[in-house]
Parts: C-alpha cells; structure tokens; sequence
C-alpha cells in the first residue's frame, strides 16, 4: 500500500460522523458572508445596505488576479456592511443579508439531472471557476482559477485528486465522495481538461474503503477516461500536497517549489465537486459540507451549510454544545483552529466544527525537552523541531532559516507526539513568520 | 451559561504518551535483571540497590527543594531509573557509604547540575559509576561470587569477572550458558544477558527505543572482536560470542548508550554515535588498563553527541 516516506503519525481516527449522510440545514434568519474567507486580496463589495438579493448573485468582486468572487448564499436583503471576526480569530469586512424566502438565480440549474457533456475550452473551463467564486476546499483556500492556470512554460502531466481525509474526525469529503460520486468524476474530466491533463488520480486511505469501490465501479461503469483510484495506507499528515504526491507518484516537490515543479496539479475532492457545479450547473460556490462531531456530540453528523450561516446555528441544528466541552475547535484536530466563540461565519474553507472535552483540551504541563527524538522521526518533511523550537526561543532567525523552517508545513506532529508536552509547533510558527519576514524584506532589498 | 473554553493552536490532541510512562516502561523492563541480581548476589544486592535508589531520589529532591527551588520532579521516575542503573553498575559488596557517594555525583554532577532531565550531557548512573571506579579502584573491581540467595554482604567471597580472565590470561572461562544466565562474577546488573535482552525487547516493543543504538554498537563489537580472533589471533583474542555476553556491553547497549538526553537525534547520527561506542569499548577492553571500556566509551561518545547533532541532519523532504 502506497504512502509517504518520512515521518508521520497515526492519530486514533475517531471518523465518528462517517456513517451519517448528509443533511441540509434549515436557512437562518441572517447570514455574515465573509469577503475575505480565502488567501489573497478581499473581494469589493458591490451591493449595499437595503439591496435585494437572490441566491447565487455576486456580492463581492474579485480584487485582482489573486483574489476570488463572492455570492450571496440566500435570498434577501442586505442589512450592513461591516466587519465581523471569522475563524482566523480576525474581523474582516463582510456582508451581513437577512434572509427573505429562498428565491435563486435563474441561470442555476437546480435540477438533480447529471450534465456529463462540457464542449467548453480550457480558458472558458477557468474562466466560469473564476466567476463561481470557487477556492480549494481542503481548508488552505487558494483560489481556484489560480492553481489551474499554469505558469507559463510549464506543463502538468498529472492531476492529483486529494480524497485523503487524512484528519481525524472529518467526514465532509468522504460523505461527499458517497453521495456524489459521479458530479465529482465530471468535476474531475472538467478540470483535467482545463489544466490540458490526460491522467488523473483519486488519493483515498484505505479507512474509506466503501468510497474507493464506489469511485472504481462508477469509473468502470461509466467509462470515465484517464481517472484512476489509488488505495493509500492511513498516515497523517498524507493530505498535505507534497505527501499527497509523493505518495501517489513517488515525485518529491524540491524546497520551496510549488507541485507544478513536478508536473503535478492538486485539487481537494471537494474543490471538484463545486468544479461540476459550477461549470456544469452554472452554480456559484455557496455552500458546502462541514462535519459536526466530538466524543461527547450526541448526533456527529455531516451537513449541507449555505456559507455565511454561523457555526453557531450549524452546531444548534445538531444537537447544540456538548456539556463537557473544553474547546471549540473550527477544522480537524490536528491543523483546525481554536475559537472563543462559534458565532463565526461558515466560510469556504470551513470543513467541521469539533468539540474537545475539557480533559483533553486542558493545559498540559510542559517539561524539559528530553531529547527523545521522536519529533525528528515523525516530521515528514524531515526537520528537527526540537533544535527549531530552541531556536526560535533564542531569537537565532539565520540559522532557522539555514535548518529550513520554511519548509515546515505546520502539520502538528511533533506537538503532538513529544512526551514532554512541548509546544514545539507554536514557537516554530512564531518563528516562520518572523524568518518569513526577514525573507521578504531582504528580497524587496534586492529588487 | 459561561464555560471556560481554552484557545490554543492546533494541534488539539496529544498522543497522550508521557515522559514518566517512558521511565515506567523502562523500569519494568529491567525488572529481570534485578530478579537475577537479586537471586545470585542475594542481601548485597538488595542493600546496594536500596540504597541506590533512595539516595538517587533523596538527592534529587534536595537539590530540586533548596538548591535550585524548583517544582519536584521525582514524579517522572527518572531519578528511579538512575538509581537502578547505578546499582546495577555496581558490585553488590560494596560499602553503603560509596553507594551514597555514586548516586550524589550521579545526580547532583551528572544531572541536577546541569539542569535536570535532558539537559545533561552525560549518563548521569554512569558519571556516578566511573567516579567510583576512579576513587576506589579496590573496591569497584572486587565482585562477589555469584551464589543462589546469597545472604553475604560485605563479607561475600569475592570472583572475577570473565573480562578480567580475558584481561589477565587466567582462570576456565565461564560457559555460554552460565554468561546468558547470570552465574558469573560482575555487577549486579550485568551478568544476565537472557535478562537484558528480554528488557531490550521490551524497550524495542513499546517503542521506548529504536534499534539503531544497540544494533550497531553490537555489529561493531561483534565484527572488531571477530576480526581479531579470527583474522589475528584466537589464542589471545576472546571469541566475539564472549565479548557480547560477558561484562556490561548488553547493559549498556540497551539502557544506558540509549539515554535519550545523551544520545544522538537522528538515525545516522545514531550509527555513528553506536560504532564509536563499540570501537572504544573494544579497544579499552583488548589494550586498556581496565578488562571493561563500556562506560567509558559510553562516556566519551557522549561527548561527541552535540557534534553529531550538529553535522549530521535527518533526510531532508525535498
């Protein structure tokens, strides 16, 4: 069984919500659409307050090349413009809309009918992703119509598909893979002929295996070309893009380099499902699946979230905040991010909402690193964090640099691993972004 | 309803493995070679190892209290372990008062002085060992007689060790089986080589350690000490079965050479690090003054470990 070669970790999988099929959450009475829930420039807002709107109308307008359109996910009015904190822990401006009926655009096709035809060319392919407003939903949110256009002179033989679910808990792409397999192998085609690709491969761990049959028999039976399904042995950080195409081709993407270097493209399985609907279905990116789950939530489950509803309202319809809860967790488990409260919006890149009990979620004591080396055998990028933590304690920002902190890709194996409780991934991230500035500052020197 | 509700970045899980878990599993796995110890060397060897360990944690919590007034750290068992592994360097005839004396250096120079666990740069049990072995030669080389439940101390008939008729040329050497049972003259700890490596496979098994360290500090062993019985000269050279079965090289292989705070990081580092330790131990035993060199070459590639750390980098991703 294929994987990659240095480091990782095997975390207990605790996919509680797997067996749940989706469900759709009833509108609320507002919604807070961020307009800049993604990497890259904040979309322009191009509505105001007391204008109506219908479901799937732009609200936003990309800023720039790197930058992604926004729509309205309800019908209604706009009540303000303002900014709100999303789960970055940040304010940014964003669209609050109080929600009339549920009236949408009429150029959506809204029916359950599968469009497998696309006689459009690669530019119109990007150019629709463009307009949909579509990121990468695997949580890093990189626009879309970005990472398919390729720089020029160079060219992908290889479009990988990340089903890897490799986080703990998380369940939105498996029940997604599930219950619409053939919108994403259409999904998949599309974007393999927007990137101008004849193969493509489907990375799924083989804890899901029902989705890796499924994929095989709908590609056989339905004569899907150039898709292939490939079994990966349960390793995290394996959804990490250099792991990820490590693991399926074995190619390694040098230090710094993007995965174009080796000829690859990576997409999340559920950037291809919003590809179908968009390209397919003219149906801009308005909602997504995000898992409600924890130890102690009663009914863990996968739902169908309009963006911009709260997670509050999400966690509510299923079930409500556990008694026992010590955090609130907006991701996985080992990179999703900690929040004070859940009256955040659901954003694109919002995958699930966990709930820590306070046992595990409390403080623990940190000790002397020991030196048992064990954060060295668990990197998969093949770092020391122990020397980049006393590092980053020391202030020695050059030689951080020369031991390739930039490399890391703050996947939280060492924290998690290391016996002495050592937060070796928060002084490590402390240091990046202090060495990342000096990086650019020395780079603007240059030019 | 107000709930204390705890933002920390991600990771939110913990492997839930613990530094005290670490030194748990390795006390039981020398569990054993202290039933042995205690079966051949009898009263002896429960008086050393007792005092031993009470001093090992005595001291450190003293010094922990009023020296460096800082939280106790007894709790993490590490001063547990290096009181068993003093002891299980030591002959179990000697003095009480000596015994307090290796575990003060032990734990007050070896490790407290430093810092504590995992700063130290030495094996703390083998700090407090070669001090001894240099202040009381006499007494560090005279170790009893093996004898079932033994209930002599000081008073034990004394027995050399199958290094020290290697050394000195004289005396049968004691058969395979009684090298793997533990019914030779040596230190407490040492004598059983079934019983060590069934602690080793414990570590090994419960991933306390890996296989670098032991396997290559054996292989150079085994290869040195074969290249000189066979290739130069199996009248004068010891055969490199007796090399590994006799003396201290399986304890020290396996629980001390391993010590995470004074060994390397990496798996190449650990090759390096485990052949310098073989080579030394090698050499001190055929051409040094004393039949043993374990300790010291513990001691020594200790020394090099921040070198090693420093040169010799984990493969790279990319």
């Amino acid at each position: 069984m294929k994987t990659f070669k240095i480091g990782g970790i095997h975390p207990e999988e605790n996919k509680l919500s797997a067996g749940k099929q989706i469900v759709d959450i009833p509108l609320p009475k507002q919604v807070i659409i961020p307009l800049a829930a993604y990497i890259g420039a904040p979309a322009a807002p191009i509505v105001a307050k007391g204008d109506k709107v219908k479901v799937g109308q732009l609200v936003g307008k990309a800023n720039g090349f790197v930058s992604t359109n926004v729509h309205s996910s309800v019908s209604g009015t706009v009540a303000k413009i303002e900014d709100a904190m999303d789960a970055s822990g940040y304010r940014r401006s964003s669209v609050f809309i109080d929600t009339e009926g549920d009236e949408w655009l009429e150029t959506i096709d809204r029916t359950p009918d599968i469009k497998r035809d696309c006689a459009l060319s690669p530019e119109e392919i990007i150019a629709k992703i463009c307009d949909a407003g579509i990121v990468g939903l695997g949580g890093a949110t990189f626009p879309a119509h970005v990472k398919m256009t390729l720089p020029k002179g160079k060219k992908a033989d290889l479009l990988i598909i990340n089903a890897v679910e490799c986080e703990p808990y998380l369940t939105c792409d498996h029940r997604l893979m599930l219950e619409h397999s053939e919108e994403i192998l259409v999904g998949i085609t599309v974007s393999m002929k927007a990137i101008g690709v004849k193969r493509a491969v489907i990375g799924i761990e083989n804890n899901k295996p029902d989705a890796i049959s499924l994929f095989n028999n709908q590609i056989q039976k339905l004569s899907f070309k150039g898709i292939e399904v490939c079994p990966l042995k349960v390793k995290y950080p394996q959804g990490g893009e250099k792991q990820l195409i490590e693991a399926v081709t074995g190619r390694r993407v040098p230090s710094g380099a993007l995965p174009i270097e080796v000829g690859a493209v990576v997409q999340n399985v559920g950037t291809s499902f919003a590809v179908y609907e968009a390209v397919q279905k003219d149906k801009p990116l308005i909602e997504r699946i995000v898992t409600v789950t924890g130890k102690s939530v009663s009914s863990a489950g996968n739902y169908r979230v309009r963006i911009g509803v709260t997670l509050l309202d999400v966690v509510n319809f299923a079930g409500g905040i556990p008694e026992d809860t010590g955090k609130y967790v907006a991701g996985g488990p080992m990179m999703g991010r900690a929040v004070a409260n859940l009256e955040i919006p659901t954003a694109k890149g919002s995958a699930g909402v966990l709930f820590i009990r306070e046992g595990e979620a409390a403080h623990r004591e940190m000790h002397n690193c020991i030196r048992c080396a064990r954060c060295v055998k668990v990197c998969p990028m093949g770092l020391e964090p122990y020397l980049l933590m006393s590092l980053s304690e020391n202030s020695l920002w050059e030689r951080m640099e020369s031991e390739r902190t930039m490399d890391c890709i703050e996947c939280g194996c060492c924290s998690y691993i290391c016996p002495a409780n050592r937060t070796l991934l928060d002084y490590i991230r402390f240091g990046k972004s202090t060495v990342g500035n000096i990086i650019r500052n020395r780079n603007a020197k240059k030019n | 309803m107000q709930r204390k509700i705890n933002i920390s970045p991600s990771p939110h899980i913990h492997s839930g493995d613990t530094i005290r878990r670490n030194m748990l599993d390795v006390l039981i796995a020398l569990v054993p070679a202290t039933l042995v110890g205690l079966y051949f060397f009898g009263l002896g060897a429960l008086i050393v190892g007792s005092v031993s360990i009470i001093s090992c944690i005595t001291f450190e919590y003293l010094i922990q209290r009023f020296l460096l007034k800082k939280t106790n750290s007894i709790g993490d068992l590490s001063a547990l372990v290096t009181g068993v592994l003093l002891a299980f360097n030591l002959p179990s005839n000697l003095p009480v008062w000596m015994v307090i004396i290796g575990a003060l250096v032990a734990i007050g120079v070896g490790k407290m002085s430093f810092g504590g666990l995992g700063n130290n740069p030495f094996n703390p049990a083998l700090v407090g060992r070669v001090f001894l072995l240099i202040s009381f030669p006499v007494q560090m080389t005279t170790w009893p007689e093996p004898a079932a439940l033994s209930m002599h101390y000081l008073d034990a008939e004394t027995a050399a060790t199958p290094l020290s008729m290697i050394k000195n040329h004289f005396g049968e050497l004691p058969h395979t089986i009684d090298l793997l049972l533990g019914n030779v003259g040596g230190s407490m700890g040492e004598v059983s080589s079934i019983a060590l490596l069934l602690g080793g496979i414990y570590l090994l098994v419960r991933k306390v350690i890996t296989w670098h360290i032991p396997v290559s500090i054996l292989a150079t062993v085994f290869v040195f000490t074969g290249i000189m019985h066979w290739g130069v000269n199996s009248a004068i050279y010891a055969t490199p079965l007796l090399h590994i079965l006799a003396g201290g090289l399986l304890l020290g292989s396996f629980f001390m050479a391993t010590d995470y705070a004074t060994s390397p990081m990496t798996a190449k580092g650990m090759y390096i690090y485990g052949a310098g330790i073989g080579i030394i131990t090698v050499v001190i035993r055929i051409w040094g003054a004393y039949p043993e060199g374990i300790s010291f070459a513990i001691l020594i590639m200790n020394a090099f470990v921040p070198l090693i750390n420093f040169y010799v980098k984990p493969k790279r991703f990319g």
